[in-house]
C-alpha cells in the first residue's frame, strides 16, 4: 500500500447517513434538487428547468448540495440511477430530509451531512474528494492526489 | 442509535416472516441515516409498492424478473429475494402509469399495459387499496388530526400535515412499502411537535382569493422558504379543498414545502404565536404586486409560442366540483382540431362524474377524462404536443422540463378556451 503523499486541502468532519468509503471528483450544486422531474435517471442528468447544473450529470462523481426538494419520488429516481449505474459515488449535504436520507440508504453510497464547515463554500466542482461515512470525514484536494 | 421496542426486536428477527424482516431492515438503516431514535406506529400508508416499467422488471430477470423480485430487491432494497405477503398495514397504492380504459389514447403499448395489469392484479392480491390517485384524501383515505401516516406524494404529504393536522413526512417509495409491513416509520421530522412550528413568515399583501391566486402564492412561498415551514398571514382568503391542494402541491414543488401555516385557516395556526410557537422567527417574505406578476412570468418563462395544442388539467387529480367547473366551461363548445384536452382525476371521483354526466359532457367536446396517472407520471402527452396550457402551477413547474416542451400557466377558463381555439389568451390582470 502506498502512502498518501499529498496532504488534503482542508478535512471537515459531520455525521455519517450511510457508512463506506468512496472517491472522485466533487460535483456541487449551490441550488437544491428535485429527485423524479428533476433527473433523469437513465443518465444521471439534471432535467429540471432554470437549474444551475442542468444538462450535467452526477454519474460517478461526488455530489456535494444542499439538500433534496419535490417529489416523495427522490428516492426512486436516485435508486433507479443506481441500477443504471447512474448514481453519485457519494453525496455530502447540508439539509437533512427524509427524501435525502432515504435516497441516500437505498443508493448505498458514503453519505455524510451536519458538517463542521459549509461544504459549499470549501468544495468546488473538479475538486478530488473522499468521503469516509463511517469515519465521518470528507478530505478535500484540489487535484487528485499521487498515491 | 435507534431504540427497538421488543415487538420491533422480533419483527428484526424473523418471527413476523422474512419480508417483514427485510422491511425493519431497511427502516432502521432509514431511521439511522436521518438520526432517528425509534419508531413510531401506522396504520395508514400509501405509496407506489411493487409497480415497476419493464426495464427495472428484467434489471431483475436473475431473480425472477416479476412483483416478488421487484418488491424485494427494489422496494425493501433486499439482496434476497423473499416471499412477500399481504400487507399488514392499512395500505393505499398511489397514482400509476397509465388509465386503465384509454391507455391507447395515451400513446401506451400493448406490452406496458400487460405491464400494469399484471402490477395491478399483485397489488390487489397483496391487500393494497387501488386508489390510483395523487389525492387519496378524496378517494376515501382522510387521515384525522395527530394521525401517524406513512405518505408518499409531496402534494398529498403538505395536504396532510397543513390542512388536516395529521403527521407525515414526505415518505418515498421504498420507505412506504416497508412501513406496509412493518407498520413503523421513523419517530423524526413531522411526528414530533417541535419540527411542526413555523420558521419563516410571508407577508401577503395583494388578494389572494381564487384557485389561480393561491396556485400563484404556492409557487412563491416554495420558492422562498425552501424546505422550510412558512407562516402565512395577511391577504389570503376563500379557503377552500381545491385552493389548498393546488398551493400545498405549488409550494411542494418550487420548494420543498412539507407543511404550511395559514394564521386563522389552518388547524395548527390559530394565531401566530401558535403556528411559530412563540414569536415570529426567520425571516419575512413579502407577496406583493411585483412578486405576483414575478411568479406569474416565471411560471410562463418556458416557451415563447401561443400556439396551444395540448391542455391538461387535473394536477393534482380533479376533485369533482373542479370536474363539474370544468364540464361547465365546456359545455357545448368543442375542443379545437389542432388541440387536445385531457383532464386527470382518481377512479372513485370518475365514478360521481360519470354518475353526473360530466364524462360525457366532456366527450362529446372532444376532451377525455383520464384516471390513475397524468401526463407527468406517464410522460404521454398527446402525439407532437409543442405547447402545453395548464392550471397547475406545479404541472408546469414539471411537465416542460420532463417532455421538452413549452408551458403555460393560466386559469381553469384560460385553459378551456385555448383548447377550444387553439390560441392561447391568458393574461394576468
Amino acid at each position: 500500500m502506498s502512502e498518501v503523499i499529498d496532504k488534503p486541502r482542508v478535512v471537515i468532519r459531520g455525521r455519517k447517513v450511510v457508512g463506506g468509503v468512496a472517491e472522485g471528483e466533487a460535483m456541487v450544486s449551490r441550488e437544491t434538487i428535485s429527485g423524479w422531474g428533476g433527473v433523469n435517471p437513465m443518465t444521471g442528468t439534471i432535467i429540471e428547468s432554470r437549474h444551475e447544473l442542468r444538462g450535467q450529470s452526477f454519474a460517478n462523481k461526488v455530489l456535494v448540495f444542499p439538500g433534496a426538494k419535490g417529489s416523495s419520488g427522490w428516492s426512486g429516481i436516485f435508486h433507479m440511477a443506481r441500477l443504471k449505474g447512474m448514481a453519485p459515488l457519494a453525496m455530502v449535504f447540508n439539509i437533512m430530509t427524509t427524501k435525502a436520507a432515504l435516497g441516500a440508504v437505498v443508493m448505498r453510497v458514503p453519505t455524510i451531512t451536519d458538517c463542521d464547515q459549509d461544504p459549499l463554500d470549501v468544495i468546488q466542482t473538479g475538486d478530488w474528494v473522499r468521503v469516509d461515512g463511517d469515519a465521518g470525514t470528507i478530505s478535500v484536494w484540489s487535484t487528485k492526489p499521487d498515491r | 442509535m435507534v431504540t427497538l421496542t421488543d415487538p420491533e426486536k422480533a419483527m428484526l428477527d424473523g418471527a413476523d416472516g422474512a419480508a417483514t424482516q427485510k422491511a425493519m431492515e431497511l427502516l432502521i438503516r432509514y431511521a439511522e441515516a436521518l438520526g432517528a431514535e425509534r419508531f413510531v406506529e401506522t396504520n395508514n400508508v400509501a405509496g407506489v409498492p411493487g409497480s415497476a416499467p419493464a426495464w427495472v422488471k428484467d434489471y431483475y430477470a436473475a431473480d425472477g424478473g416479476d412483483y416478488r423480485a421487484v418488491f424485494s430487491r427494489f422496494d425493501l432494497d433486499s439482496d434476497e429475494v423473499v416471499d412477500v405477503p399481504r400487507m399488514n398495514a392499512f395500505s393505499c397504492h398511489l397514482q400509476g402509469g397509465m388509465d386503465p380504459t384509454l391507455w391507447q389514447e395515451q400513446g401506451m403499448s400493448e406490452d406496458a399495459h400487460a405491464n400494469f395489469q399484471s402490477d395491478e392484479a399483485e397489488v390487489a392480491a397483496h391487500g393494497i387499496q387501488i386508489l390510483k390517485t395523487c389525492t387519496p384524501y378524496l378517494a376515501g383515505n382522510v387521515p384525522v388530526m395527530g394521525e401517524h401516516l406513512a405518505w408518499m406524494e409531496s402534494s398529498a404529504v403538505v395536504f396532510a400535515n397543513s390542512v388536516i393536522g395529521a403527521r407525515t413526512n414526505c415518505e418515498g417509495r421504498e420507505s412506504t412499502s416497508a412501513a406496509m409491513l412493518a407498520k413503523r416509520i421513523p419517530d423524526w421530522g413531522f411526528h414530533t411537535d417541535q419540527f411542526r412550528l413555523g420558521q419563516h413568515h410571508v407577508d401577503v399583501q395583494v388578494p389572494v382569493d381564487s384557485i389561480f391566486e393561491w396556485g400563484m402564492l404556492g409557487y412563491f412561498v416554495g420558492d422562498a422558504v425552501q424546505d422550510t415551514i412558512p407562516v402565512i398571514t395577511g391577504a389570503v382568503s376563500d379557503a377552500s379543498l381545491i385552493r389548498h391542494k393546488h398551493f400545498g402541491a405549488a409550494a411542494a414543488s418550487s420548494g420543498g414545502v412539507e407543511m404550511y401555516h395559514m394564521v386563522g385557516i389552518t388547524p395548527e395556526a390559530r394565531s401566530i404565536e401558535t403556528a411559530f410557537g412563540g414569536a415570529m422567527r426567520g425571516e419575512r417574505f413579502v407577496y406583493d404586486a411585483a412578486a405576483r406578476r414575478r411568479i406569474y412570468e416565471t411560471l410562463n418563462s418556458v416557451g415563447t409560442s401561443e400556439d396551444v395544442d395540448y391542455v391538461m388539467l387535473g394536477c393534482p387529480h380533479y376533485s369533482i366540483e373542479q370536474i363539474a367547473q370544468a364540464a361547465a366551461l365546456i359545455e357545448g363548445r368543442k375542443v379545437h382540431a389542432n388541440c387536445a384536452l385531457w383532464v386527470f382525476t382518481s377512479r372513485a371521483v370518475k365514478a360521481t362524474a360519470d354518475a353526473n354526466g360530466y364524462t360525457q359532457i366532456l366527450r362529446d367536446a372532444g376532451a377525455y377524462l383520464m384516471t390513475d396517472t397524468c401526463s407527468a407520471i406517464s410522460q404521454a402527452v398527446p402525439k407532437g404536443t409543442k405547447v402545453v396550457a395548464l392550471d397547475s402551477a406545479k404541472q408546469v413547474h414539471y411537465l416542460p422540463a420532463m417532455m421538452n416542451i413549452e408551458g403555460l400557466y393560466g386559469t381553469t377558463a384560460e385553459c378551456i378556451d385555448a383548447a377550444c381555439t387553439g390560441k392561447w389568451k391568458g393574461r394576468l390582470s
